[in-house]
């Protein structure tokens, strides 16, 4: 793979599948993968299926992972210490989940580094959405 | 006191009924200033565990804590699996293939837990979580020579209602903000609960 590996979390399964959908259509040689729900979809988050989402999109480009809420932050660091030690070169992003992934896939569409494609999806944080 | 796997079991297998018995309480007070599904999440994972614990021989601590970490990990869900995953994956790296420790070695693996959990949580004392329980706990217990363990149910009970008037800086409950005060943090009821039960198993330990 030759683009940075996008992963999207959420409390919700159905969430992250939508927003995977909406990102489907602005890049196709975009790595993504979804950790929705807990182990049987109820809302939550969970360290194994945050793990495999990794794995299944890690690249030597690497992975830049965006969250929803708070405790998606916290499986998504424990997740991370669990992984093997070929398998490091991952980030979270600081960032809005949808706006964030957004310009992450943009920025992994061009090619561009892990470390630009969470600048991008961190800048999307003091993005304007509305002009007053 | 000598804590053993026979005492450990023990422990957790009373926390399940605990955690069982306050389901709908846990998650009233979760209900208040969370997403309402603590109660459910202690009672689902620590269900899981009793089953595992039921089904299972345990040559050390070490190996029972692991498995009892993996399995909250995976099954309590939210933010308090990964917590509480810790307490347990941390405790058990702490017991590595002991068999029975003191209570000073049984405080200094809750304090790797402890640890862990302010790394995981990044809270602080006074941030209304679950750490307002632990982070007196730990102290109180590696202070004491022998522990008095009826003044360490009252203290820890004290701390878990003291987080009754605390604002919320972690967590859900921090989006309320002062909202948020004038009721129990829910982390750290279930927290007091494991304390408590702790105590209860030690006290027989020594008699």
């Amino acid at each position: 793979m030759n683009n940075v590996g996008i992963v999207l979390i959420s409390h919700s399964h159905e969430l992250v599948k939508g927003l995977e959908e909406l990102l489907d259509q602005i890049q196709q040689n975009v790595p993504i993968a979804t950790a929705g729900g807990t182990s049987v979809n109820e809302i939550g988050t969970d360290v194994f299926k945050i793990k495999e989402a990794i794995e299944s999109v890690y690249s030597e480009k690497g992975v830049a992972i965006l969250f929803d809420l708070g405790s998606a932050l916290i499986n998504a660091e424990m997740a991370l210490e669990m992984m093997e030690d070929e398998v490091k070169n991952i980030k979270i992003a600081d960032a809005p989940l949808v706006e964030g992934a957004y310009a992450a896939v943009i920025q992994s569409g061009i090619g561009s580094s892990l470390n630009e494609v969470i600048a991008s999806a961190e800048e999307a944080k003091s993005l304007q959405k509305v002009m007053r | 006191m000598s804590f053993r796997v026979l005492e450990a079991k023990l422990w957790l297998m009373n926390l399940n009924e605990v955690y069982q018995q306050q389901k709908m309480d846990l998650t009233e007070l979760d209900q208040a200033i969370g997403d309402g599904d603590h109660g459910i999440n202690m009672a689902r994972g620590f269900k899981e565990l009793s089953q595992k614990l039921e089904a299972t021989e345990y040559a050390d601590l070490g190996s029972l804590f692991k498995d009892a970490g993996m399995v909250l990990l995976s099954k309590i869900g939210g933010a308090s699996g990964p917590l509480y995953g810790t307490v347990f994956l941390k405790a058990a790296e702490a017991l590595k293939e002991k068999t029975s420790v003191s209570t000073e070695e049984l405080a200094a693996a809750l304090a790797e837990s402890l640890e862990g959990l302010q790394l995981r949580g990044k809270a602080s004392l006074g941030d209304k979580t679950m750490l307002d329980v632990w982070i007196p706990a730990v102290e109180f217990l590696q202070k004491e020579v022998n522990v008095d363990w009826e003044r360490f149910i009252q203290l820890t009970q004290e701390n878990m209602e003291g987080t009754k008037q605390l604002e919320a800086k972690k967590g859900r409950a921090s989006y309320l903000g002062p909202r948020s005060i004038g009721h129990i943090d829910p982390g750290a009821a279930s927290s007091a609960y494991l304390f408590i039960e702790l105590s209860k198993v030690c006290q027989g330990a020594q008699s």
